[in-house]
């Protein structure tokens, strides 16, 4: 790896879908609620950077009802993984060029 | 293009994450303690049914064959187990209060779930042992299936309570080797033990 910089993705870049991703990595799915709750953001915010990774096709999206009530779950895809371990390996890289 | 420190940042966040989303950490130390004195105080009702007057560690004259004593040491367990729920579910929802999280959400879902398939096959195992009259296993079941399930559901929650379960398997062991001090055992794993690890489990995460 010449030069990480390349490698590290740009809708990653943002700490907040870093962390969604994150959570989405380390787990099968997820719902919106619990989700929200685990990185501490509002409705609105939350919702604009799950749609962005859903453009993206990093997420998909299954919705579901419980007791009548929404239950919107999200699972990282295969892409969402590959990106997400390229990313994180070139930050890796970074810090490690960095403590040289 | 953000600085190195923002990097290292990143980093950190994307571990806090993945362990909080996975993690049940409003697990109150204090409820397993609360839950250890339960015990105590349900052995001690035990042993004056068993036992008294003679010592508990001697090996007891009175097998545990009457209806009406089981059925006394049953209502005494159920009522321990409804007690230490209870206090668990109290304390920890407070502990979840002031972590600012709430105590049903997907970690806490899921070591449910996972503490509930092993707990009830154990336990209606030992009500059918108890039914065929199988005395002499029975506080060893108890510890091997509550450890079994301490085990399987200590991914979603503290690593104390994965070496709890480990220790219950111990002693349920050694309870089956030596049979007819099943209430010593029973009142080591449930009662000592809980209260060491609640201990434990309180100073290092609870303070």
């Amino acid at each position: 790896m010449k030069n990480p910089f390349e490698n590290l993705d740009r809708v990653l870049e943002h700490r907040v879908r870093l962390q969604i991703m994150s959570v989405l990595i380390a787990n099968d799915s997820y719902d919106f609620n619990s989700m929200k709750e685990i990185i501490g953001l509002t409705d609105g915010s939350m919702a604009s950077h799950i749609k962005a990774l859903e453009k993206e096709k990093y997420i998909s999206v299954s919705k579901t009802f419980i007791d009548k009530k929404p239950n919107t779950k999200y699972k990282a895809t295969e892409r969402g993984r590959t990106i997400f371990k390229k990313h994180i390996d070139a930050l890796e890289e970074l810090i490690k060029q960095q403590k040289k | 293009m953000k600085e190195i420190q923002e990097y290292e940042k990143d980093i950190a966040s994307i571990r806090t994450m993945m362990e909080r989303s996975v993690k049940f950490i409003s697990l109150s130390g204090l409820s397993g303690i609360m839950a250890g004195f339960y015990a105590l105080i349900g052995a001690t009702v035990a042993y004056f049914l068993i036992y008294y007057p003679y010592s508990p560690f001697g090996f007891r004259f009175y097998y545990v064959n009457e209806q009406s004593v089981v059925i006394k040491l049953l209502t005494v367990a159920m009522l321990v187990l409804i007690f230490s729920i209870g206090t668990g579910y109290w304390l920890s929802s407070r502990k979840a209060k002031k972590l600012g999280t709430s105590i049903w959400n997907k970690p806490s879902q899921q070591l449910l779930t996972d503490l509930l398939v092993p707990l009830v096959t154990g336990g209606l195992f030992i009500l059918i042992l108890l039914s065929r009259g199988y005395f002499v296993v029975v506080a060893s079941a108890c510890l091997i299936f509550y450890g079994l399930s301490l085990i399987y559901a200590s991914r979603n929650t503290y690593k104390e309570i994965q070496y709890l379960g480990f220790t219950e398997i111990v002693l349920g062991l050694l309870s089956a080797i030596l049979p007819g001090y099943g209430l010593i055992f029973w009142t080591l794993g449930f009662g000592a033990m809980h209260i060491v690890y609640g201990a434990v489990m309180h100073f290092r995460y609870d303070k």
